[in-house]
C-alpha cells in the first residue's frame, strides 16, 4: 500500500512539471509579456519605455530561460521561470499584475469557496442518489418514464437560466432572501441558502440520470435476487444492497471533486457575488491579469492531481476486493 | 452581389458534406444499417431530429455570406459587410430597430417621453413606437384583435405549406412502398408505418404554424420585443442558431483527429507511445478547462490585437475569434474520447481477428484503418452526438465570462450576458432571456433526446 502511494506521488511529479511547463509556454513564450505590457496599458499610444518600466515592476524583463549577463547560480535563479513558475511548485504564487499578493489572496478567499461548495457537493449528491434510487424502485412504470424525460428536461437548461430564474424568484418576486452578497458571520446562511438550492437543482437533470444507470447495473445482478429471494423487501435491497455495491463509481465521481471544493464554483460565485476563488478567477479573466490566472491554473492542476490520488486510495477504504500494488 | 465565404462558412459545409458522406457509407454497411434502424423507429428520436433539420436549415442559410450590391450612391456604411442569406430574407426584421426597450408585441416604448402635444405643449406618456404596431390608427382598442387575426393568418399559411410537404411525403413513401397513396394517409394517420411518421408530421404542423404565425407577425410587431439598443430579439435569436452550431460542430474538426490518432496509437503499440499519450491527455485533463479555454482565449485576443491589419473587417474578426472558440474547445475536449478509444483498442488487439491479420503479415496501419477503425466507430459516433449539446451549453457560460465568442456575434450567450440584469427593472424586461430560453432550449433538448437513442442503438452493451 505505501509503496503504491509513494509511485503514485511520484507519478505526480512529471504530471505537474507538465502543467507547469505547459503554463510557462503559453504566457511567457506564445505570448510574450512584451504583448502583455501592451494589453494593460493600452493599444495604441504606449512608448518602449512605458512598456519596459510595466515589465521592470513585475519582474517581466528578465531573460526567459537562462541569464547571459549573471554571474552564478544567479544565471539560472535571474530568468523570468525560475521567478515565475519554478515557486509555483513550492505554492509561491508572487504578485498579480495590479501588485496584490495572490497566495495571501488565495488564503482568504478559499473560505467562503469552501462555505458555498462543500454543502452544495453534499446535499447534491445526496439529493441526486435518493432520486436516482426512487426512479430504480419504480422502474417500469410510468412513474420512471416521466421521470427520465423530466430529467432530459432538466438537464437542457443552461445553468444560467436556473441562477437568474432563482434570483428573480426568490429574491425578487418573494424577498425570501437578499439576491447576492456574503456575509462571514453568523448571517452567512442566509446568503448561502440560495446558491445552495439553485446549485442542487441544476445539478438533478444530470446527476440523477448518471446515478441510475450505476444502480440499474447493480440490479440486474446475482446477489440482489438472492437478497429478494430471502424475503428482503425492495426498499431494504435498493437502500442497503445496491446502494453499497455501487459506491465504487459514486465514489470516484466524488473523491475526484473534494481537492476542487477550495477553487469554488465560477458561474455561482460571480452572480451572488461570493467573495471566493471562482469570482476572483474570473474577475482575472476579465481584467486579463496574467499573473493571477497562471496561478490559479496550476492550482486548479495540483488540486485535481490530488483528487485522482484520493480516488485510489478511497477504493481500498470502500471494497476490501481492491487491492493496490 | 458578391458571394464571400468565411473560414467558418466553409468548415461548416466542409462538416455537412463530410456527415453525408458517411451517411452514404454507413447505408452499405448491415452492421451500422441495424442500429440505425433503431434509431429511426424510436418516436423521440424522430421527432428530435426534424427540429434539429430546422435548426440545420435556418443555420445553412445563415452562412451563405454575401457583400450587398453597392448603390449607386457609393458604398453606404452598411454596404462594406458581408450579410448572410438569411440577413436578406429577414431583411425588415434587422434594419428596424427602435429607439430601446418596448415589450413583445408593444405598440408603445417602455419608457416614457417628453411628447409633444398638439397644443404645442408637453406630455410626460409612452411614445409610439416607430415600427411596432405602426400601422394601427388605435393601438389600445386594435392591437388584440389585429394580432388575433394576423396569427391566424401566417397560421393558416403555414398550415397550407405543412399540408403540402405532407402531400409530397405520403406520395414519396406510397411510391417507395408500391402502395397506394390513400392506404399510406391512413397507416400513417393511425401511427401505424415503421417510421414514426405521424409523430414527425404533427412536430412539422407545429413548427409550420407556428412559424408561419412568427413571420406573419413579425412583419408588423417585434415578436419578442427589442433590447436595450432597439434591436429586435427575434432577429437576435434567430442569428444565434448559426453560433450554437457551430460550437457544437466545428469542435470535431480537432477532436476527432487527436482522439483517433492518439487513442488508436496508444492502444495498439503500447509501450512507450501509450505511456506518452496517457501523460499527455492526463496533464491537459488536470488543468481546470475553463482557465485553459480562458488562457486560450485571453492569447488569442493578444494576437489579433498585435496582428490588427490581417483581421481588417469586423465580422471578419467575429468570424475569427468564433473559429479559435471552437479550436479550443476541440483542445480540451478530445481526451475524453481519446481514453475510451484508448481502451477499446487494447481489447480489440487481442481478439482472434487482430492476431490472425497480424500472423498473416498485414502491416500495422493496415490492421488500424480495416479492422481496429471500423469497429470503434460507434465510440467515436456516440461521443460526438452526447458532445453536441453540452458544447451548444457551454458556449453560453464562456460568453457570460466574457471569454466566448465575440461581443458583436450573435449568441445565446451573449443574449443572456447582455440581458441578466435586465430582470432588476422596474417592471422587469424579461423577453430577451425568454427568447434565448426558448431557442436554445429546443435545440438542446432535441440534441439529447436524439444522443440518447443514438447512444441506445450503437453501444453494444445497452442493445438488448
Amino acid at each position: 500500500m505505501s509503496a503504491y502511494l509513494i509511485r503514485r506521488l511520484l507519478y505526480a511529479v512529471p504530471l505537474l512539471l507538465g502543467v507547469n511547463i505547459l503554463t510557462f509556454l503559453l504566457f511567457f513564450v506564445v505570448n510574450t509579456p512584451d504583448d502583455m505590457a501592451r494589453m494593460q496599458l493600452g493599444q495604441k499610444r504606449v512608448g518602449p519605455e512605458a512598456i519596459l518600466d510595466w515589465k521592470h515592476e513585475r519582474g517581466y524583463d528578465l531573460p526567459l530561460l537562462w541569464n547571459e549577463g549573471a554571474e552564478g547560480t544567479a544565471q539560472v535563479t535571474e530568468t523570468i521561470f525560475y521567478q515565475k513558475s519554478v515557486g509555483l511548485f513550492l505554492f509561491r504564487f508572487g504578485r498579480s499584475d495590479q501588485g496584490r499578493d495572490i497566495g495571501a489572496d488565495i488564503r482568504t478567499r478559499m473560505w467562503p469557496s469552501l462555505a458555498i461548495a462543500t454543502p452544495s457537493l453534499v446535499l447534491g449528491v445526496t439529493v441526486n442518489v435518493s432520486l436516482a434510487l426512487l426512479v430504480v424502485l419504480f422502474r417500469l412504470t410510468y412513474l420512471e418514464f416521466w421521470g427520465m424525460a423530466l430529467c432530459v428536461a432538466l438537464m437542457s437548461v443552461s445553468s444560467l437560466f436556473y441562477i437568474i430564474g432563482g434570483q428573480y424568484l426568490f429574491g425578487k418576486l418573494l424577498q425570501l432572501v437578499p439576491i447576492s452578497g456574503y456575509d462571514g458571520g453568523r448571517d452567512a446562511w442566509r446568503f448561502l441558502i440560495l446558491p445552495l438550492t439553485i446549485s442542487v437543482i441544476s445539478g438533478i437533470g444530470s446527476g440523477v440520470r448518471w446515478y441510475r444507470t450505476l444502480f440499474l447495473d447493480e440490479v440486474e445482478k446475482d446477489y440482489v435476487r438472492t437478497a429478494r429471494a430471502k424475503g428482503l423487501g425492495e426498499l431494504r435491497v435498493l437502500f442497503t444492497h445496491v446502494l453499497r455495491n455501487a459506491l465504487i463509481p459514486i465514489l470516484t465521481g466524488i473523491v475526484v471533486l473534494l481537492p476542487l471544493l477550495f477553487t469554488g464554483s465560477l458561474l455561482n460565485e460571480s452572480f451572488f457575488a461570493i467573495p471566493g476563488l471562482g469570482s476572483y478567477t474570473i474577475d482575472a479573466i476579465q481584467q486579463q491579469d496574467f499573473a493571477i490566472v497562471r496561478s490559479m491554473v496550476y492550482l486548479g492542476s495540483t488540486l485535481y492531481i490530488l483528487g485522482l490520488l484520493l480516488t485510489d486510495i478511497s477504493y481500498t477504504l470502500v471494497d476490501p476486493r481492491v487491492r493496490l500494488h | 452581389m458578391i458571394p464571400t465565404l468565411f473560414w467558418t462558412d466553409g468548415l461548416f459545409f466542409l462538416v455537412l458534406v463530410m456527415a453525408g458522406a458517411l451517411v452514404l457509407v454507413m447505408r452499405r454497411r448491415e452492421h451500422f444499417r441495424r442500429p440505425w434502424r433503431t434509431v429511426s423507429r424510436s418516436t423521440p428520436a424522430m421527432v428530435s431530429l426534424v427540429v434539429i433539420a430546422v435548426y440545420l436549415a435556418v443555420g445553412i442559410v445563415d452562412s451563405v455570406h454575401f457583400f450587398p450590391r453597392a448603390d449607386a450612391a457609393g458604398s453606404a456604411a452598411g454596404a462594406n459587410e458581408p450579410i448572410s442569406l438569411l440577413d436578406h430574407w429577414l431583411g425588415g426584421l434587422r434594419t428596424r430597430t427602435e429607439k430601446t426597450y418596448s415589450e413583445p408585441f408593444a405598440a408603445y416604448a417602455y419608457a416614457k417621453e417628453h411628447l409633444p402635444t398638439a397644443d404645442g405643449g408637453q406630455r410626460w406618456d409612452y411614445p409610439r413606437l416607430t415600427y411596432g404596431g405602426a400601422h394601427l390608427v388605435d393601438p389600445e382598442s386594435e392591437r388584440v384583435r389585429d394580432i388575433a387575426v394576423t396569427g391566424v393568418r401566417g397560421a393558416g399559411q403555414g398550415g397550407l405549406m405543412w399540408l403540402i410537404a405532407a402531400a409530397g411525403i405520403a406520395a414519396l413513401i406510397a411510391r417507395s412502398r408500391r402502395e397506394p397513396i390513400g392506404r399510406v394517409v391512413h397507416r400513417v394517420a393511425r401511427g401505424q408505418t415503421p417510421l414514426p411518421w405521424r409523430a414527425m408530421l404533427l412536430t412539422l404542423l407545429l413548427l409550420c404554424v407556428g412559424g408561419g404565425a412568427i413571420a406573419e407577425w413579425s412583419a408588423h410587431y417585434h415578436v419578442f420585443g427589442t433590447d436595450k439598443v432597439g434591436a429586435d430579439v427575434l432577429y437576435q435569436t434567430i442569428k444565434s442558431i448559426r453560433t450554437g452550431l457551430l460550437i457544437g460542430t466545428l469542435t470535431t474538426f480537432v477532436t476527432l483527429p487527436l482522439a483517433l490518432v492518439l487513442g488508436l496509437a496508444a492502444g495498439y503499440f503500447r509501450g512507450w507511445a501509450d505511456d506518452l499519450i496517457q501523460y499527455l491527455y492526463t496533464t491537459l485533463n488536470s488543468i481546470p478547462h475553463v482557465l485553459l479555454i480562458a488562457a486560450a482565449i485571453l492569447l488569442t485576443q493578444v494576437y489579433m490585437a498585435k496582428h490588427e491589419e490581417a483581421f481588417a473587417s469586423l465580422a471578419l474578426r467575429a468570424d475569427l475569434r468564433l473559429l479559435f472558440l471552437c479550436l479550443i474547445l476541440g483542445l480540451t475536449n478530445w481526451t475524453g474520447l481519446c481514453r475510451l478509444l484508448r481502451a477499446e483498442t487494447l481489447k480489440l488487439r487481442e481478439l482472434e481477428y487482430v492476431q490472425a491479420a497480424r500472423a498473416l503479415g498485414v502491416r500495422d496501419h493496415g490492421i488500424l484503418l480495416r479492422h481496429i477503425l471500423p469497429n470503434v466507430f460507434h465510440i467515436v459516433l456516440i461521443s460526438v452526438v452526447l458532445d453536441f449539446s453540452g458544447l451548444v451549453l457551454a458556449e453560453a457560460v464562456l460568453s457570460y465570462i466574457n471569454i466566448g465568442v465575440d461581443p458583436t456575434t450573435e449568441s445565446w450567450g451573449n443574449m443572456i450576458n447582455s440581458a441578466r440584469l435586465e430582470l432588476a427593472r422596474e417592471p422587469p424586461v424579461w423577453w430577451s432571456l425568454a427568447a434565448a430560453f426558448v431557442f436554445m432550449f429546443t435545440l438542446v433538448l432535441a440534441a439529447n433526446l436524439f444522443a440518447d437513442a443514438v447512444r441506445d442503438a450503437l453501444d453494444p452493451r445497452r442493445a438488448d
